[in-house]
């Protein structure tokens, strides 16, 4: 049997209840952040970029051993990225600026995944392999991975890397925050463990934001007033204090709003309940019945009874 | 108002078809070069550009350029055209092999070709390539089954395999004739069907690049990005079925369809414009034609887009006499679907600068290999099933209203 009158009136019905519903149901964007994740200050202003962060997240990770050692200090001007073999590195910049005896203040930038509060990553994963955990590290679990690395275009800190040279079981390669380390051991991340200067403070992150805010209040010559992380992209559980304004040291202006907003506000207004693909089929199915008896009444069809029947395969063959 | 599909009567092995097999060829070299050395031993993708030509061109141009499919559908049995039956079947199989070449293009890309069922076991609603992947694995199902009734009837009846397999001769034939009675009742859902996910994924690929506000060019990243990529797909839909049929029936020396093709593309005129005034009125809106004049390799690619890929052949298919002529018909709507490609590419590609590392990205040889190969696959596969099947319309009859 076809589409039939009655048919189509059912599918009309839905479609209607539908619209209905989901104009009720329509509300705005609402953030998944955890409520009172951990986080890490790092505060440039005393790093000493003696690469100790580098060593211990290999070690406490078991990455693979580096191509030059940690002790080498002249990879510090090379401007590089995380990558697949190294979830953090520390480069050194250079403002201008001089000290009391004539020599140029180098400012060293740790860079590493900031687990943002609402991570465009675990929006964009397409099986769930990314998540952002109530401990505030965003969380990359391998074996849903499809290695799509839509994560990695959706990462406004270009910070997942890829096992590009694995040709099977290749991974997505970032920062973990030491996940197990911090939830099940109650231990630090292994960076902020072994700064022998503390410039990574470990904490709450609610408490961190305070204790940079005293840090700027108390020292204003010393720091930018401006604590990056927390409000770009909504907030990230990774934040830095600064005396160098940050765009010169590759921590780009960002937005405010959370990246996953525009498109999870678009999807869930067109799709919430699949609302929209159900009246468009409901309204389909109309004009399909609509036309179809029209050209029967012009005998130009199959039999009406027949429904598609008659019109497809007379058609077609 | 009858038409006659039937398998094409031609020597199959041409030198075209020789020029096909060597660039599979070769494109095979490649893909078991990434399957042994890895996505990095062949591409030049890298973490700042995790998605280049395969994606650009094998996936995101291959679903826009396949679109021939649902707006024919949509035309010949949706609102009951049946003038242009004709060019139903050749879209459907041109639909039907440029979803199945996306999802092998996907299979490359993806690092973890083995595991691409995943996500229908661990849904994420608020991933935009969630929805895609759903649609275009539903979609490419529903384009199988409408497909499969050409099978039937060339098969039904007279199953006469070789060999030991003659004992399946009856089972299939059954399966067959089952497939016929059944398959007639429920096309109608399907049709239907296959409008809707159309329509869903084809806006939803724009949605993609939603989330990476701040690396792609702002000439590109609208808000209504998702309705650009839903109207040029169908736009796109009916230029495609002319560039086809005007390959197919000069190559084949079949007849040429220019009472179908001329018509079907008033239809053009509309949804191009529609897509235009769009283009036109998002970027004096968002006040993005600032950028037009830059001269940068994106800006530019922006210009050629839209010049030669919309503007120009809008304007040539407003003169009747242009649409009636098969040359510049032919020449039209070839600018057309390069210019959706041109699009998908720019979006994808050429407009998406990672602000942080700004890294640059060329395609390598490998990369060029395998999209190169796979659309010679693709080719080849056309030419082999209108061989077999009838998809193109006989030559002695003429096409009458």
């Amino acid at each position: 049997m076809g589409l039939n009158r009655r048919d189509f009136f059912k599918y009309m019905a839905v479609a209607g209840a539908t619209v209905a519903g989901s104009e009720r149901s329509a509300h705005a964007w609402q953030s998944r952040a955890p409520s009172d994740p951990y986080g890490c200050l790092v505060d440039l202003t005393r790093c000493i970029g003696c690469r100790k962060c580098e060593e211990a997240c290999n070690r406490v990770n078991a990455l693979p051993a580096p191509d030059r050692s940690f002790e080498d200090l002249t990879l510090l001007d090379k401007k590089r990225r995380p990558d697949e073999r190294a979830y953090t590195v520390v480069n050194r910049y250079v403002s201008g600026e001089i000290d009391k005896r004539d020599q140029l203040v180098p400012t060293f930038v740790k860079l590493q995944c900031m687990h943002c509060q609402d991570p465009a990553c675990v929006s964009a994963c397409i099986a769930v392999a990314l998540t952002k955990k109530e401990n505030g590290a965003v969380h990359y679990d391998v074996t849903k991975c499809i290695g799509c690395r839509y994560c990695m275009v959706a990462c406004p800190f270009e910070i997942p890397a890829y096992e590009y040279h694995d040709p099977i079981t290749p991974r997505v390669m970032k920062c973990t925050f030491c996940y197990e380390r911090v939830e099940s051991e109650k231990k630090l991340p292994g960076c902020a463990e072994i700064c022998p200067v503390e410039a990574i403070t470990f904490g709450r992150r609610k408490d961190l934001i305070k204790v940079a805010r005293q840090r700027i209040k108390k020292n204003p010559g010393r720091y930018i007033d401006h604590v990056y992380g927390e409000k770009e992209v909504g907030g990230t559980s990774w934040m830095y204090l600064s005396g160098v304004p940050f765009e010169k040291l590759g921590l780009n202006a960002l937005p405010e709003k959370p990246m996953p907003q525009l498109a999870e506000t678009i999807q869930h207004s067109l799709f919430s309940y699949l609302w929209s693909p159900i009246v468009l089929f409901g309204m389909l199915g109309g004009v399909m019945w609509a036309s179809k008896d029209k050209s029967d009444r012009a005998g130009n069809g199959g039999r009406s009874g027949n429904g598609k029947e008659g019109d497809y395969k007379g058609r077609m063959l | 108002m009858t038409h006659h599909a039937a398998p094409v009567k031609a020597k199959f092995w041409t030198p075209g078809v020789v020029v096909l097999a060597f660039l599979m060829a070769a494109g095979a070299a490649a893909i078991i070069a990434r399957f042994i050395g890895g996505i990095g031993y062949v591409s030049n993708l890298t973490t700042a550009r995790p998605w280049g030509l395969w994606i650009g061109v094998d996936v995101a141009s291959g679903v826009a350029l396949a679109a021939g499919g649902f707006t024919t559908a949509f035309l010949a049995h949706i609102i009951g055209r049946h003038y242009y039956e004709p060019v139903v079947r050749p879209a459907l199989l041109t639909a039907m092999l440029g979803y199945t070449f996306v999802v092998l293009g996907l299979m490359v890309d993806i690092g973890r070709s083995w595991a691409i069922w995943k996500p229908m076991l661990y849904w994420n609603p608020t991933s935009v390539l969630f929805e895609v992947a759903m649609c275009v694995m539903f979609y490419l199902n529903v384009l199988y089954l409408e497909f499969l009734p050409i099978v039937v009837e060339r098969f039904k009846g007279g199953v006469n395999l070789p060999g030991p397999l003659a004992a399946l001769n009856g089972p299939i034939d059954g399966l067959l004739k089952l497939a016929d009675t059944i398959l007639p009742k429920m096309m109608w859902f399907f049709i239907i069907a296959g409008v809707v996910l159309s329509c869903m994924h084809q806006s939803s690929l724009g949605s993609l690049m939603l989330i990476a506000p701040t690396k792609l060019h702002p000439l590109w990243y609208t808000p209504i990005l998702p309705l650009l990529f839903l109207t040029s797909a169908i736009a796109v839909g009916y230029p495609m079925v002319v560039f086809e049929a005007t390959l197919a029936t000069k190559s084949l020396k079949l007849d040429s369809e220019m009472k179908l093709l001329t018509p079907l593309t008033r239809f053009t005129i509309f949804l191009l414009g529609l897509y235009l005034a769009l283009k036109v009125g998002d970027i004096v809106v968002r006040g993005t034609y600032v950028y037009l004049l830059d001269f940068t390799a994106q800006t530019n690619a922006f210009l050629i887009e839209m010049v030669f890929g919309v503007i120009v052949p809008w304007l040539m298919l407003l003169s009747p006499k242009l649409r009636r002529s098969r040359q510049a018909l032919f020449i039209a709507c070839t600018m057309i679907v390069g210019g959706v490609l041109v699009n998908r590419i720019n979006v994808f590609v050429v407009g998406y600068r990672p602000p942080i590392s700004e890294a640059n990205y060329f395609p390598a040889i490998g990369e060029i290999l395998v999209t190169v190969g796979l659309i010679a696959a693709l080719m080849f596969v056309y030419r082999f099933i209108v061989t077999y099947l009838p998809v193109l319309n006989k030559p002695e009859q003429e096409v009458s209203a």
